[in-house]
C-alpha cells in the first residue's frame, strides 16, 4: 500500500467506527452531479500519476486521482485516445471522478460507454479493504466483473485507487456532415445509417439540424461522405461542435431550466415534453430543458422504454435518478451493504438509503 | 467466527452439505408446476446432462427440468428456494470448465426448451430472444436485414445465447467488436427467489448499478436468465484476410504489438504454432505453410475502400517485423480456408490425441515470449505434448494438452500441466480465464489469484442476488476452506512454483 492508501484506509475504518459519512471527491467538477453531498472530504485527486501505459496492449493504468485532461495528453502522445470521449466539465475532472459518474461522451452509441473500456480497479471497500478485480488484459471472467460494476457508482461502493482502461488508437480521418431535417426524420436517419456499414462515430439533432461524425479509415470517410451528401463542417467548426456537446458548453446547455437526460430506445418516438430537446446517440439520448414536473417526466420516460435522470437541477428532491423496481432495489442495497456495510461512503449520492 | 467473518454467508467458509435435501418433497412439487416432459429424475434419463464440454467431469443431478416458460422457471426456482436445494442451470453444455456440471443433491435447470427468437427489430438494430436460442441462430435469422450478432465463439454453431452471457463468452472477432457484455442490452431473469428483474434495457444504459456487468461471466450464480436482448451490428461489406508466416514465436508476437501499435484493430488477429500448424493442416487442408515456427491470421473489414486500405497497412507491418511470407486472401473461398484451420484447431488435437485439455489463460500480449517458452518447459517436465492457439490480439491462449486417459497417470499429469499454466498465467500479470469460466475446473486456481478479502467480496456481491447461495453452489468461486486445502497441497517446503518470477 501507498502512504495514500494507508491514510486512506485508517480513515475509512475511522468514518466505519464512528459511523460518519465520508465525501470522496477528486476535482469536483461533478459535483453538480447526482443527490446529496454529504459527509468529510476524502481528497481523493492527491492520489495522482500513470501507473503504466503500453500503446502496444491498448490499455492504460492509472491512479484514480489522476487529471483527466494530463491522461488524455499522454494518450495523444501516443496517438491514442479514450473511446468514450468522456465529458470533464471542468478543468479539474480526475479520471476517479469520470469512473464514478460513468458519463460518456459523443462517440458512446458506437464506441461504447466508460464501462465498456474498463479492465480492471483497485478500491478501498468500506471497511479499509485494498481489493483488486480485473486486469490488464481484454478478456477475463475469472470472478465478477467488479471492476464494470464500479461504473456509475458514484462512489458508493468503494474508493478508487487505480484503474485499468482499454484506450483506442486514434482514427486516421474524421469529417462532419450536416443536413436540415426534422427532429422525426433525424431519428428515421440515424438508425437507418446506424443499420448500414457506414463510419458513423457520433450524431446529434438540434433545433432542425442533423450533424453526423465520421470517424476511421481515410478511403471510408471519403466514400462515406460522397454516399451521404450534406454540407461538410471545416475542422474547427467541427471540433467546437463536438465538444461544444461533449462539454456542454453549447447554448442549449445554458441557463436554469431544469435539465433531464432521458435514456431510450434509438427508435423511441418524441418525447412529447414541454421545452427543447437535443438529440444524440443515434436517437438513444435525448436532453430537455423543461420545468414539467419530475412524475410526468419520469412517466413518460418509462412509456418510451427507457429511463430519465435530473442531470442538472436545483431542486434534487424529487431524486436525481429514475426509481427502481422494488426487487432490484433490494439488490443495491444488499450489494451496498456488502460493500460498505456502515454506510458511510458517498450515502445518498446515488439514492436516498444507498 | 471471528468478527471479519461475521457477516459472511456459510458458504463463503466452506461448502455447504445438501445431502439430507427432502428429495421426495421436491419431486412432488416440482411435478405439479411442470408437464411430464419438462422433469427427468430416472438416472437413465438424465444421464445426457452429467457433464458439460468438459467431460472429465461427470454426476447425474437429483432431477433434471426443462422449463418451457420464464413462469415454469420461477415456480422450479421458489420450489428450490423454499425446499433449500442447490440449482444448477444449463445452456446448451458446450461450456469448457465444467460450468454446468450438476450438483449431486441438487437441481439441473436446462434452458434448452426456451429456445424462441421473440423479435427482431432490424431499424433499432436489436433481437429478443429466450436464452436456449444458438449465437449462430441469431445471425443466420437477422442476416436478410444486413446484420448480425457479433460475438462468434469457436462454438457457436451450438452454444446458446444464454450460455454465452453466462460466460461472458468472446470469440476470434471481439478485439474490435467486443465480448458478450457488450453486445448486450438487457436481461430479464429470475432470482432464487422466484422474483422476476429486469436488468438493463433497451436504451444505452440502465440507472443505478450495473447489474448488467455483473450477469455477464456469472456462471449461472447471481440469476437464471430467460430472455435478453442482444445488440445486432451492421455486416461489413467485404472481410480480406492476411496469412503471414514467421521463423519464429516471439518474432510474431512481436508483429501482433506492432500491428496494434500502427493504430490498427484487426477485425480478427489470431496465431498458431507449428504444432498446431501441422495438426489442422492434415485435417482441413487450409494450405498453412508447414516449415513456419508460427502463423498469424489477421483480418480486416468494412467498405472494399477501408479494407484495402487497412490490408496494405498490415501487410507493411508483418513484413518489416520478420514474416517470411505473407499471403492476402484472392476471394471469400479463400479467406473461409484460412479460417478453416484456424476454427478446425481443437478438432484436430481430437484427432491427433485420444484426449485433449483445453486451456483459456490470458496474458498481456508482451509475455507470450516467456509463455510459451515455459510452455516448452512443461512439455518436458509433464511428458505430455501442448500445441498452441491464440486469439493473439488480445493475448487470450488456448494451449490444447495431448494425452490419452487411458494411459494411467496422463490424466493427472494433463490436470498438472494446466494447472502450471494457469499458475504462469497470473505470474505474468494475466488472469486464468479469459472467455471459458472458472466454472469447477480453474476453482484452486483463483485462490491465488484473489485474496481472502477479493474472495470474502465476491461471496457477499453473489449474496446480494442469492442469499442463500443455492444457484449453483461449489463453482467459479471456491470457499475459505477449500483455499486452504488447495494451499496446504502447494505449497511446501515454504516453495511456490516458479520462485524465479516476480509476483504481481
Amino acid at each position: 500500500m501507498t502512504d495514500f492508501e494507508q491514510t486512506w484506509a485508517e480513515q475509512i475504518r475511522e468514518a466505519a467506527a464512528s459511523k460518519t459519512p465520508l465525501r470522496i471527491r477528486g476535482g469536483g467538477s461533478k459535483d453538480f452531479y447526482g443527490q446529496q453531498l454529504a459527509g468529510t472530504v476524502l481528497d481523493a485527486k492527491a492520489h495522482r500519476g500513470v501507473i503504466s501505459h503500453e500503446p502496444t496492449e491498448l490499455v492504460v493504468k492509472v491512479r484514480a486521482g489522476t487529471p483527466l485532461a494530463e491522461l488524455e495528453a499522454a494518450l495523444l502522445a501516443e496517438g491514442q485516445m479514450l473511446g468514450f470521449e468522456p465529458p470533464h466539465f471542468g478543468p479539474d475532472a480526475t479520471v476517479g471522478g469520470c469512473v464514478a459518474a460513468g458519463l460518456s461522451g459523443p462517440r458512446r452509441a458506437t464506441a461504447g460507454a466508460v464501462r465498456d473500456f474498463m479492465l480492471g480497479v483497485t478500491l478501498l471497500d468500506g471497511r479499509g479493504n485494498r481489493l483488486h478485480f480485473g486486469g490488464e488484459v481484454m478478456k477475463n471472467v475469472a470472478g465478477y466483473d467488479v471492476a464494470r460494476l464500479m461504473t456509475g457508482s458514484l462512489g458508493t461502493l468503494g474508493v478508487l485507487l487505480d484503474v485499468s482502461i482499454k484506450v483506442l488508437p486514434l482514427p486516421v480521418a474524421e469529417a462532419t456532415l450536416r443536413f436540415e431535417m426534422d427532429a422525426l426524420e433525424a431519428v428515421a436517419q440515424m438508425n437507418r445509417w446506424g443499420g448500414q456499414p457506414l463510419p458513423v462515430s457520433a450524431t446529434s439533432w438540434m433545433a432542425g439540424v442533423l450533424t453526423v461524425r465520421l470517424s476511421g479509415a481515410e478511403a471510408a470517410v471519403t466514400a462515406a461522405c460522397a454516399r451521404l451528401g450534406g454540407e461538410r463542417l471545416s475542422e474547427q467548426a467541427a471540433r467546437a461542435h463536438w465538444q461544444g456537446l461533449r462539454e456542454q458548453s453549447q447554448g442549449f446547455f445554458g441557463g436554469e431550466a431544469p435539465l433531464w437526460r432521458l435514456s431510450v430506445p434509438s427508435v423511441a418516438e418524441a418525447t412529447g415534453l414541454a421545452g427543447s430537446q437535443l438529440i444524440e446517440w443515434g436517437g438513444a439520448q435525448r436532453w430537455v430543458r423543461t420545468e414539467q414536473d419530475a412524475a410526468s417526466v419520469r412517466a413518460r420516460a418509462t412509456a418510451l422504454g427507457g429511463h430519465a435522470t435530473l442531470f442538472r437541477g436545483a431542486d434534487k428532491s424529487v431524486g436525481a435518478f429514475h426509481p427502481l423496481p422494488p426487487a432490484l432495489r433490494s439488490i443495491h442495497q444488499r450489494l451496498k451493504h456488502s460493500f460498505d456495510p456502515d454506510g458511510i461512503l458517498n450515502p445518498g449520492r446515488l439514492y436516498d438509503g444507498l | 467466527m471471528t468478527a471479519a467473518t461475521a457477516s459472511l454467508p456459510e458458504n463463503a467458509l466452506r461448502e455447504v452439505d445438501y445431502s439430507q435435501v427432502d428429495v421426495a418433497r421436491l419431486i412432488g412439487e416440482l411435478r405439479a408446476v411442470l408437464p411430464p416432459v419438462a422433469l427427468l429424475h430416472d438416472s437413465e434419463d438424465m444421464r445426457p446432462y452429467e457433464c458439460d464440454g468438459l467431460s472429465i467431469y461427470r454426476q447425474v443431478p437429483l432431477a433434471v427440468v426443462l422449463p418451457g416458460t420464464e413462469a415454469e422457471v420461477a415456480a422450479v426456482l421458489k420450489i428450490c428456494h423454499s425446499v433449500g436445494v442447490p440449482v444448477v442451470a444449463r445452456g446448451a453444455g458446450t461450456g469448457l470448465s465444467g460450468g454446468a456440471l450438476p450438483h449431486a443433491h441438487g437441481v439441473l435447470l436446462s434452458l434448452a426448451r426456451m429456445n424462441k427468437i421473440l423479435n427482431i427489430d432490424p431499424l433499432a438494430r436489436t433481437a429478443v430472444v429466450q436464452p436456449g436460442v444458438r449465437n449462430l441462430r441469431i445471425s443466420e435469422e437477422v442476416a436478410p436485414h444486413g446484420l448480425y450478432y457479433a460475438p462468434d465463439p469457436s462454438s457457436q454453431i451450438a452454444c446458446s445465447i444464454g450460455g454465452n452471457v453466462a460466460e461472458n463468452a468472446g470469440g476470434v472477432h471481439c478485439l474490435k467488436y467486443g465480448l458478450t457484455v457488450h453486445n448486450v442490452l438487457r436481461i430479464r431473469g429470475v432470482t432464487i427467489d422466484g422474483e422476476v428483474v429486469e436488468i438493463g434495457n433497451h436504451g444505452l444504459d440502465a440507472p443505478g448499478y450495473d447489474l448488467l456487468a455483473l450477469m455477464h461471466g456469472s456462471e449461472g450464480m447471481l440469476a437464471v436468465v430467460t430472455e435478453i436482448t442482444v445488440k445486432l451490428t451492421p455486416k461489413p461489406q467485404f472481410a480480406q484476410c492476411v496469412l503471414a508466416a514467421f521463423d519464429d514465436v516471439i518474432k510474431a508476437g512481436e508483429a501482433v504489438a506492432a500491428v496494434i501499435a500502427a493504430g490498427i484493430i484487426p477485425a480478427g488477429l489470431e496465431m498458431m504454432d507449428q504444432p498446431a500448424t501441422a495438426a489442422v493442416e492434415s485435417f482441413v487442408h487450409a494450405g498453412y505453410p508447414l516449415d513456419a515456427a508460427a502463423i498469424l491470421l489477421c483480418e480486416s473489414d468494412g467498405t472494399p475502400e477501408e479494407v484495402a486500405e487497412e490490408i496494405q497497412r498490415m501487410c507493411a507491418v508483418l513484413e518489416s517485423h520478420g514474416a517470411t511470407e505473407v499471403r492476402i486472401s484472392r476471394d471469400e473461398a479463400e479467406r473461409m480456408r484460412f479460417w478453416a484451420g484456424r476454427k478446425a484447431a481443437f478438432p484436430a488435437a481430437g484427432r491427433i490425441s485420444a484426449d485433449y485439455y483445453c486451456m483459456d489463460g490470458t496474458i498481456p500480449r508482451k509475455r507470450l515470449g516467456e509463455m510459451l517458452t515455459a510452455i516448452q518447459g512443461m512439455e518436458k517436465t509433464y511428458d505430455l505434448r501442448c500445441i498452441n492457439v491464440f486469439h493473439a490480439g488480445d493475448g487470450n491462449m488456448h494451449p490444447l494438452i495431448l494425452f490419452d486417459a487411458n494411459v494411467p497417470g496422463e490424466l493427472e499429469r494433463a490436470e498438472e500441466f494446466g494447472a502450471a499454466i494457469l499458475d504462469l498465467s497470473v505470474d505474468l500479470g494475466g488472469t486464468i480465464t479469459g472467455e471459458h469460466g472458472v466454472g469447477i475446473e480453474k476453482i484452486n486456481q483463483m485462490c491465488r489469484q484473489f485474496n481472502v478479502a477479493e474472495r470474502q467480496t465476491f461471496f457477499r456481491v453473489k449474496a446480494a442476488f442469492d442469499p442463500k447461495g443455492l444457484l449453483n453452489p461449489g463453482k467459479a468461486i471456491p470457499s475459505m476452506n477449500r483455499c486452504a486445502e488447495f494451499g496446504r497441497m502447494h505449497v511446501q517446503g515454504g516453495q511456490v512454483p516458479h520462485p524465479e518470477i516476480e509476483r504481481f
